[in-house]
């Protein structure tokens, strides 16, 4: 099998990481999307709350799509950084086209990505300014999955956003560890 | 006596009350990153001039009904029950967290909230 890091263009690196990844996330797209028979039998304010929370999700996985492409298009990040980079703003691709399916599943209308994001570029000078504005967020991500998986009423969907919030801790981890950071800093996340 | 008298003023003068730790504060406000930023509208709205504003109020942020309808004005006794449990104090809004349970990391994401809104460069623009 061919290393993902031995890949000089990023495209046919994102290629075949999403390749790949569709085989990884099947268990917890299948999760996500097989619970509308389990919340048909719940109550619609329950089904209402559901998309809610899904929807709230979705904006936060667009904005991430975006930070990532501002710090992909920033000219500050090296290889194998940027490839890096790339592959986990396609991990946010998945996860919003998967929130906003299960969306549409549950008879909800999904939000959209905004035509513009505010972002603090001006404090982006070198790949480290990047590298933290990303682990941040990506940090934030843990915590908003996190305390969402309590909420929802339909308990397929907070398995699903329990294998998202995992692989945004994944994330967390491994930007703390590109930027010289104890990856793993505790044992709880919150 | 007067070294505690000092240091609750020096507290307050920074923005916390006694026993409040902005420092800690800041690190848990970093739970709110994935949405929230001081100084613009992101997944939720701004935090700058958040305490004393009026729930639903930022100019051009797309607010639940529920939020804009809350008739809430933001103090540090109102934020802490918003944040202890959102849904339960606003149902219907967006901010679909369940809450932080631990009073004392409430009053110090809240010290956090006060100092920073008020000395950030960003929030003086």
């Amino acid at each position: 099998m061919s290393s993902f890091f031995a890949i000089a263009d990023p495209n046919a690196a994102r290629r075949l990481f999403l390749g790949r990844s569709g085989l990884l996330l099947s268990g917890a797209a299948v999760a996500l999307l097989a619970g509308r028979d389990v919340l048909a039998a719940k109550s619609n304010d329950a089904a209402a709350g559901d998309v809610r929370i899904l929807n709230s999700a979705l904006g936060a996985e667009l904005e991430a799509i975006a930070a990532y492409q501002v710090g992909a298009e920033s000219g500050l990040l090296q290889k194998p950084v940027l490839a890096l980079a790339v592959q986990f703003q396609g991990h946010h691709k998945e996860h919003a086209d998967l929130l906003a399916a299960t969306v549409r599943k549950l008879g909800g209308k999904p939000v959209a990505a905004k035509s513009k994001y505010s972002f603090p570029v001006e404090g982006l000078k070198a790949q480290a300014d990047v590298l933290r504005f990303a682990a941040h967020l990506e940090q934030g991500a843990v915590s908003a999955y996190l305390g969402a998986v309590p909420l929802f009423g339909n308990r397929d969907l907070s398995k699903a956003a329990a294998s998202i919030l995992g692989d945004e801790a994944m994330h967390w981890a491994i930007l703390r560890n590109a930027l010289g950071e104890n990856p793993v800093p505790v044992a709880f996340v919150s | 006596m007067q070294r505690l008298a000092l240091a609750a003023a020096l507290a307050l003068a920074a923005g916390a009350a006694p026993g409040e730790n902005a420092a800690r504060g800041e690190q848990l406000y970093a739970r709110c990153a994935a949405c929230h930023a001081l100084q613009y509208d992101r997944v939720g709205p701004r935090h700058c001039g958040l305490l004393g504003r009026r729930a639903g109020s930022v100019p051009g942020f797309e607010y639940s009904a529920a939020m804009k309808q809350s008739g809430i004005l933001w103090t540090a006794r109102t934020l802490d029950r918003f944040l202890a449990a959102p849904l339960e104090v606003v149902p219907g809004t967006t901010m679909t967290y369940a809450g932080i349970a631990d009073a004392k990391e409430r009053a110090d994401m809240i010290a956090y909230l006060r100092k920073a809104t008020a000395n950030s460069p960003h929030c003086r623009t």
